[in-house]
This record gives structure tokens, C-alpha cells and sequence, in this order.
């Protein structure tokens, strides 16, 4: 099964860095993984996407995703029903989002049918562990709550791989914490 | 040289494969050095410009290699003494 | 990548497996291939090449003597040099850098010297624009090199080691440009396999080995390389007398680059499990299409799996992935083509006042059959433009509609364009 993944974020969130863990988690699961993100000019702040592939066999596609399985987005302002464009039936929105559900189901308007939505306190736990605004990992943590698409072993590996000693040890307790943060709104 | 080589069996990459001296370049000449051995002091400096090592001692003087010499001159403008003198070949 | 039937000698437990993008595969393969000199000047998509390669350099992980020249023309020159004087050399580049170049793209090919350049594919200029198409390769298509094209970084990663025991043949002796599709390939992870040190050296034979020449004043075979033991001059001026019978016989070469890009596509899938069609082509569902699809480089996959998902629903469509573009494989891709009733080529590049050049290509070998096939040509993907699937399928359903009325006008198409 191919699973495709859109990441939104802002220039400097690490969208394309999460992108790529998630890559090399699910490629030392065994599996074939692609990531890349939308090639624009980089400006830290601007919207950006990433993309993840995932798949048993062996992943002959090279175009951007348009029908994704799953959107994360990193950041709070881009919430709106542009980031669920084209999503499957049955697909997975997982926000960095804390508030109220009634303002949350405003911004995001008619969602299609069987669109699961999660949300993460990632800001929050981000400033909390990282000090930073780095929401990226904080994400993974609420993908694996919604749907656990890598092993744990395989992400903390991964994690261990792109990050280096305290770095890593930090991003990996803020997937453990936002894991266990996130919750289904839908 | 009727015999030239066809592509074949002519050595790869354009690489020379006859020395450069099969080629009697003096034939490129129109005007030719000519030296007054009565004004030569054998000071060497003609031998020294030659751009294409054309002069040559013989022993005893300074002499010119026609089959070499492309005629450009140098040789006659260098000497101190103006004892080479360009004439023209036709 | 078609799996192994055979156990490989170097199989998938002894091999690597990495996560990494196309240039870093493609930095790799050469780090593995004992490369002696590496110049190069960095030009985005290409970057992360030399970037990575220079790391190498700089931590002592290989040997080699990285060059960092200032410009690509220089780039060129510096492996011209190197070659002949007997190094293996590598350089990479994109774009505006391959166009600065050309002079000495010319000089490597006909000098015989088997340098390997990763070509980046990149837009040509102008408008400026740092994205993906085929114009950069196939600005330097009649300049004498051999040129193949990488479907996924997989394939990048095998191609350039392949490369330079295509271009160092002794039936070959012609520069290798190993293209990569900018961005699609150069800056996407994908997870591939990579071969141990060893076993790469082995397959290579070790460092470079020259060939010999002999010339009248050397009563023996020398190496055709520079020495000053035994002293040969390269690019020497060469006049009506001689320059014809050169030329022809640097096209000549050509003709055996074939035969060698195959062993040497099977010798890798018996080493590794993976080959690519025969090396040439690799043909996908065509035996019995109506429609057949011509490509290279990344998009051809995309294609594919769209190929895939309408042939569960019964329609006649496949697909043909051209792996090498120079020398043209005019007889495969004729005999692979010989049963289609249209084939839509398809190509990232443009020839203003004709068709693309892709086109072309397919067109000239297609001439000598006894039935041809109608033929059409897509332009897509221009500076990076995205291949999207959903256009590929309509492009596939609007040719069987063209089909059922026989009428294939106009012939040359754009697709993902705006009106
Ligand atoms: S004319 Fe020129 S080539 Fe001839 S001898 Fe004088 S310097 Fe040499
Ligand atoms: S430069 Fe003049 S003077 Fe000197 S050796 Fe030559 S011809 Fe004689």
C-alpha cells in the first residue's frame, strides 16, 4: 500500500526535515519512502510544503502528492480548508491547534466525508522542550497518535540519525509528550 | 605523402603519431632570412628568438633551416647588427 | 528495478541501505569509484554534489584531488587535463554551467577521454529558472557524449558507477554524462541501496587503467595518456588532411557503446539484482498496446504508475523508458515499438521551429518500418512544471479517442500548459 503524506508549514518550522525522519524511520521499517519537498524559494516564514511517501514496494511516482492520505499541518495561521484540498475519503488531519473545537470547525468548513482530525499542542510543547518554535517533530508525535505509519524503534533511530546527542534526546521526548497530547476531534 | 592513413587504423584521440619534423613547414615562407656573415658577431640572439628553432649553429656560424623557417622575421628584427636581411622568395 | 530471479553475488544483506537524496547518492557512487580528480563549480540543482564530495575530501575519505575551479568551463578543461594524463575524472553541473561548458564538451569526446559528469537536469535560461527539464542535456546531444538518463536515485546511484566502466571500455574510450532529473531526483530522499567500498572497486577493476596507442617514433605500444617518459601530444591541430578521418572515428566508436552499456548492465544485475531493462530501454506493458508511451528520466515513473492503474481497467497502453539517448538505440526502439498503432512521445525540452528533440529521435527510427505507428509529441514539464498524474491518464483516454477516428492532429502537444 502507498501512503502519501502533505506537511504544511512555514519556512524554518523543519516541514521537509520531519518530512525526511519520517522517511528514514519507515526506510529502516523495511519499506520504500521518498521525500522531497515543493521546490519554492525558501523564505523563513513563508507557507511551504513537504511531502512523504511510503509504500511496500517500490515507489515509481515523482510528482507532488495531490491526493494525500494524511495533512499535518505545523502551524496554527495556515489552518483553513486550503491545506485539505484533495485529501481521501477516509483521510487523516492532524493540526498543531489548542482551543476550542466550535472555532476550530469554523476555520476549517465543510470537511469531506470521513475526514478524521486530530489535533497536537505542538507550539506549546515545542517552546516548552525545545524553546523554539519548532513545531516539526512535535508533529510526527501527533501522526503516530493518529496513525503509528513508522515503529517507535525506528523513529527514535531516525531522530538519533538527523539530530546529534541532547538535540536528539529532547526532539524525542517531544514526539513521546505531543504523542500522548493529541486528541481526536473528529 | 600518398599514403595517409584512413580511420582505421590511425591512432585514437587525434594524438600525433609522426614527429612534427616530417612537416617541412619552410614551405609557409614568403620572405626568407638572408645573413651577411660579414657583419655577424655570433652573438647567439637570433638563435635564442627563433620561434621555431630554424637557426642553427654549425660549428662555426649561425646558419638558417630552411626547411623550418616560416619567414616571420624575428631573427632580423632581434640581431643587434642588422646583419640578417628579409628577401623576398619569388 | 526488476527484483533478482538469481541470487547476486553482492546480495541485498550485504549491501547498505540509506536514506538519501540524488545528489548525495550520486556523491557517494563517486566517492566508492576511485575517482583521482574531481573539478567542479557549484550550480543549484547540482550543489549538494560537490557539496557532499568536498566533505569527502576534507575528512580524508578519499583520495582524490578535488579542484575547486572558477567556472565550468574550467571545470571541463581541469578534467580534460586530467584524463589525459590518465586520472579517472568526475565533474558535475546543471543548466547555464552546461551551456558554459560546450566548448570543451566537444574537446573531451573527441580527445577519447572517458570523463563521467552527472548532469543535473536543469531549465535553460531564459526566464531564469532553477527547475527541472532535459534542455540543458539536450543542448550538448551532438557533442560526442554518451548520455543516460536515471529514472529514481536508485538508479542515479548504480548509473554513475556504471558510467565509468561504460566510458573507460577500451571499445568505448567516450565521456559519460549521467543525468539526473533536478529536484525530482537531485533533492528527494528515497531510500536506496548502496554496494560496499570493495565490492565497487572490484567491479570497476581498481584505479583507471589507460589504454595503449602506437604512434610511428615509439618502436613500442605507449599509453595513450601524457607522460613525460614517453611524450604524445593531445588536441593537436589537424587540417583537411586528417580531421575527417578523426571525426569518424569518434562516431564510429559510438556503434560499440551499445553492446557495452548491455554487459554492463547484466554484470551489475548479477553483482546486484538490480538492472534497467537491458540497459537501453526498458519496455512496460507493451506487447500488446494500442498506445505507447516514450519518456525519460523521473517522469517516466509517474507515467508508469499511471500506465499501471489503467491497464487493471483493461485499456491497451504501455510504456517505454529510454535509459540512454547517446548513441540513439534507433534498432530497439523501432523493434519495441513496431506493434503500437500511436506512440506519444514525450519530452521535457523544446526545439523552437521543430519537434522536440526526443521527438525527432524516435521519429527517424520509426521511418524504416514496414507499418508505422502514428506519432505524436507532449512537451511537459518546462522548468519544473509538475507531471501530474490526473493529465497523464486524460492524455492516455484522449489518444484512444484520437485512435477510434485515426486523426492525430496537431502533432506536437503541450502538456500542463495554459492556454
Ligand atoms: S625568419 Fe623567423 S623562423 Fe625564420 S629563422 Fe628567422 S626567426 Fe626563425
Ligand atoms: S643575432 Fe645577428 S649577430 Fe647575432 S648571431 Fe644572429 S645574425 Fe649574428
Amino acid at each position: 500500500m502507498l501512503i502519501e503524506i502533505t506537511w504544511y508549514g512555514r519556512g524554518g518550522q523543519g516541514a521537509w526535515t520531519s518530512s525526511n525522519i519520517l522517511a528514514m524511520a519507515a526506510a529502516l521499517d523495511g519499506k520504500h519512502a521518498q521525500s522531497f519537498p515543493a521546490f519554492g524559494p525558501e523564505r523563513s516564514g513563508a507557507p511551504m510544503l513537504a511531502f512523504t511517501r511510503i509504500s511496500d514496494e517500490p515507489i515509481e511516482i515523482h510528482s507532488m502528492v495531490y491526493n494525500p492520505d494524511v495533512v499535518i499541518v505545523l502551524d496554527d495561521s495556515l489552518i483553513s480548508p486550503k491545506v485539505y484540498a484533495g485529501i481521501k475519503e477516509n483521510g487523516v488531519l492532524i493540526l498543531n491547534y489548542e482551543g476550542g473545537k466550535e472555532s476550530l470547525f469554523k476555520r476549517l468548513g465543510d470537511l469531506p466525508q470521513g475526514v478524521k482530525v486530530y489535533t497536537t499542542p505542538a507550539t506549546r510543547l515545542a517552546l516548552e522542550i525545545l524553546k523554539a518554535n519548532i513545531t516539526n517533530t512535535a508533529m510526527i508525535g501527533g501522526l503516530m497518535k493518529a496513525w503509528s505509519i513508522v515503529s517507535w524503534g525506528s523513529l527514535e533511530k531516525a531522530v538519533k540519525e538527523r539530530f546529534k546527542g541532547a538535540v536528539a534526546d529532547k526532539n524525542i521526548d517531544l514526539i513521546r509528550k505531543s504523542h500522548d497530547l493529541t486528541v481526536k476531534v473528529k | 605523402m600518398s599514403q595517409q592513413a584512413g580511420w582505421r587504423s590511425l591512432p585514437k584521440a587525434g594524438v600525433a603519431f609522426r614527429l612534427s619534423t616530417d612537416y617541412k613547414t619552410g614551405d609557409w615562407r614568403a620572405l626568407k632570412p638572408v645573413i651577411d656573415y660579414n657583419k655577424c658577431t655570433k652573438c647567439m640572439l637570433c638563435w635564442l628568438f627563433c620561434p621555431d628553432m630554424a637557426i642553427v649553429w654549425d660549428g662555426e656560424n649561425v646558419v638558417v633551416n630552411y626547411d623550418y623557417c616560416k619567414g616571420c622575421g624575428i631573427c632580423a628584427n632581434e640581431c643587434p647588427v642588422k646583419a640578417i636581411s628579409m628577401v623576398p622568395e619569388f | 528495478m526488476t527484483q533478482a530471479v538469481v541470487k547476486p553475488q553482492a546480495p541485498l544483506e550485504k549491501q547498505v541501505m540509506m536514506t538519501v537524496n540524488g545528489d548525495e547518492a550520486v556523491a557517494y557512487a563517486v566517492k566508492q569509484s576511485l575517482v583521482d580528480v574531481v573539478a567542479a563549480y557549484p550550480i543549484t540543482p547540482q550543489t549538494i554534489i560537490v557539496e557532499k564530495f568536498s566533505e569527502f575530501v576534507a575528512d580524508g575519505e578519499v583520495k582524490t584531488e578535488f579542484v575547486p575551479v572558477e567556472s565550468e568551463h574550467s571545470a571541463m578543461s581541469a578534467c580534460v587535463g586530467a584524463a589525459a594524463a590518465g586520472a579517472r575524472a568526475f565533474t558535475a553541473t546543471s543548466s547555464q554551467g552546461l551551456a558554459l561548458m560546450v566548448e570543451i564538451l566537444y574537446i573531451a569526446s573527441a580527445l577519447r577521454l572517458p570523463i563521467v559528469m552527472a548532469v543535473v537536469n536543469r531549465a535553460l535560461s531564459a526566464p531564469i529558472n532553477i527547475h527541472n527539464d532535459h534542455s540543458d542535456a539536450y543542448l550538448m546531444r551532438d557533442s560526442g557524449w554518451i548520455q543516460l538518463f536515471a529514472e529514481n536515485v536508485q538508479e542515479a546511484y548504480d548509473t554513475t558507477i556504471q558510467a565509468f566502466k561504460i566510458a573507460e571500455d577500451e571499445r568505448v574510450l567516450l565521456p559519460v554524462a549521467v543525468n539526473l532529473d533536478g529536484f525530482f531526483l537531485s533533492h528527494t530522499l528515497e531510500n536506496i541501496y548502496m554496494l560496499p567500498d570493495e565490492v565497487v572497486h572490484e567491479f570497476l577493476g581498481g584505479y583507471r587503467k589507460v589504454s595503449k596507442v602506437r604512434v610511428d617514433y615509439f618502436d613500442e605500444e605507449v599509453p595513450l595518456a601524457l607522460n613525460p617518459a614517453r611524450p604524445l601530444s593531445f588536441g593537436n591541430l589537424d587540417l583537411y588532411d586528417y580531421y575527417f578521418e578523426h571525426k569518424v572515428q569518434q562516431v564510429e566508436a559510438m556503434k560499440s557503446v551499445p553492446e557495452v552499456v548491455r554487459e554492463v548492465n547484466e554484470e551489475w544485475f548479477k553483482l546486484t539484482g538490480r538492472r534497467y531493462g537491458d540497459g537501453i530501454l526498458d519496455p512496460f506493458e507493451v506487447e500488446d498496446a494500442d498506445v505507447v508511451l516514450v519518456g525519460m528520466g523521473s517522469g517516466v515513473g509517474t507515467v508508469r504508475s499511471v500506465v499501471r492503474r489503467l491497464r487493471k481497467e483493461g485499456l491497451k497502453v504501455g510504456l517505454v523508458k529510454l535509459r540512454m539517448f547517446r548513441p540513439f538505440p534507433f534498432k530497439e526502439v523501432a523493434e519495441v515499438l513496431k506493434n503500437a498503432k500511436v506512440v506519444a512521445v514525450m519530452e521535457k525540452g523544446v526545439s523552437p521551429g521543430s519537434y522536440g528533440p526526443l521527438f525527432l529521435e524516435v521519429n527517424t527510427a520509426l521511418y524504416d518500418l514496414k507499418s508505422r505507428p502514428a506519432l505524436v509529441n507532449y512537451v511537459y514539464g518546462l522548468g519544473g512544471r509538475d507531471l501530474v498524474p490526473d493529465l497523464v491518464e486524460g492524455m492516455i483516454r484522449g489518444l484512444f479517442k484520437e485512435l477510434e477516428k485515426g486523426v492525430f492532429e496537431p502533432k506536437l502537444r503541450y502538456l500542463g500548459v495554459r492556454e
